[in-house]
């Protein structure tokens, strides 16, 4: 595929294929666990607190590997002398706000395995996932859009995203961009229903129908 | 509704009146841990790391002191104040106890900062307010951070894994806000903005609180 040969950037581009679908899969997949937390709260019907857990997991996974690829693509394009180290580079708002949201969600994992009842976890996890979505928020969504930033969508840019300016995304990139967000998601979301089909199977006895 | 959260508030006030050892404790804390950055601390430090000390002192002074809302509650006294009143009731006037509590604190250490180590604010009175709201917000986030750790056995530990994550947005925000009181130009109603944002966010948690608190509360 063709496409544009921007100054820094160069071949890198092709990141933005990677990069910033994971963040749009890592999100869409914390929403569905968010509204199976909700659910299960409503229903007491533990297989939504599978769904909810197999979700925050792929979802978390999703996270760190946009926080990786979002590091490399920095090492090549915000490293400007040799003098610069990556990890002062690093300490930007929007990655710190991404290293917080995963670290919610590693908390989340903690606080299911420091339970040894069934329905107790369930509950438990499930009023700190609702909790946790909404200070998400702050974090990757409110924070990001007051601070100035390397990050591409700083404050000034009136995209109303605070990650990337969608007026800048050429059309040869839109042709692999979409299909690469659709195509990453629902990558994530099959491997969250093979997840969920083998915790079902194992749990078949306990979970009533 | 009002009078039975008044009546659970003075209990929380009376029993930390009768169980003094528990304040004093706290208070111990804050002076002992302000008197050691006086020790380790160059004279005067710039008002940054001033700024950022004073926060993240904040932080764990409201662990220390909030942590035990609900821990110091045995199962038996939880059961008895279950059949006496609703969850929210419950959870309002532990949520308002903390907030006092919390403000107690905050005053006393900010005091104990102006003493031991130099004062860089400039708006004092802009500052005194941005700690008060910190106060209550650090002091909101770790009330419910507490009701869900007692539900698990091993309660400070695990209190503190998921209230940092939860609480770095607020304090992110905290820190930016009260740089504004140390003579730092801001963009017209930025101050303003910034204040209603954590405003709007502690709203939000007491909101939460309320919702989510009742499905934490029946065992």
């Amino acid at each position: 595929m063709e496409v544009p040969h921007l100054h820094i950037l160069n071949e890198t581009i092709r990141n933005l294929y990677f990069h910033v679908c994971m963040w749009f899969g890592m999100m869409i997949l914390f929403i569905v666990s968010f509204i199976y937390s909700i659910k299960y709260l409503s229903s007491g019907n533990l297989r939504h607190d599978i769904f909810a857990k197999t979700y925050a997991i792929t979802g978390t996974v999703l996270g760190v590997l946009g926080y990786i690829t979002g590091a490399i693509w920095a090492n090549y394009t915000w490293v400007t002398d040799q003098s610069q180290s990556l990890g002062s580079i690093l300490k930007e708002p929007k990655l710190i706000g991404a290293a917080i949201a995963i670290l919610i969600y590693a908390a989340y994992f903690v606080l299911r395995g420091s339970f040894t009842d069934m329905d107790k976890r369930a509950r438990v996890s499930a009023v700190y996932n609702i909790f946790a979505f909404a200070m998400l928020f702050p974090s990757i969504w409110i924070i990001p859009r007051m601070v100035g930033s390397l990050h591409p969508g700083a404050p000034g840019s009136d995209s109303g995203n605070p990650a990337l300016s969608f007026n800048d995304i050429d059309s040869k990139l839109r042709v692999v961009f979409y299909p690469a967000v659709i195509g990453w998601s629902l990558l994530a979301v099959w491997i969250t229903t093979l997840k969920i089909r083998i915790e079902l199977l194992r749990d078949k006895d306990l979970i009533s129908k | 509704m009002v009078i039975r959260i008044w009546s659970l508030f003075k209990k929380d006030l009376l029993l930390e009146l009768r169980q003094k050892h528990s304040f004093y404790g706290i208070l111990l804390y804050v002076a002992s841990t302000i008197f050691v950055l006086y020790l380790s601390m160059p004279d005067s430090p710039s008002a940054d790391v001033w700024n950022s000390l004073f926060w993240v002192i904040q932080l764990f002074v409201c662990v220390n002191t909030v942590a035990k809302s609900f821990l110091q509650e045995s199962r038996g006294r939880m059961l008895y104040f279950y059949s006496i009143c609703s969850p929210v009731e419950f959870i309002l006037a532990k949520l308002l106890f903390n907030i006092l509590l919390m403000g107690l604190m905050s005053i006393l250490s900010l005091l104990l900062f102006y003493t031991f180590l130099s004062n860089p604010v400039v708006e004092g009175l802009k500052f005194f307010g941005i700690v008060l709201l910190g106060g209550a917000s650090l002091s909101l986030v770790f009330t419910l951070m507490s009701a869900i750790a007692a539900k698990a056995q091993q309660n400070a530990a695990l209190m503190a894994i998921l209230g940092f994550p939860v609480i770095l947005p607020m304090l992110l925000l905290l820190m930016k806000l009260s740089k504004a009181a140390f003579g730092e130009v801001f963009k017209e109603g930025a101050v303003l903005q910034l204040a209603g944002l954590v405003a709007g966010l502690d709203v939000l948690i007491i909101v939460l609180a309320v919702i989510l608190f009742p499905f934490l509360w029946k065992d």
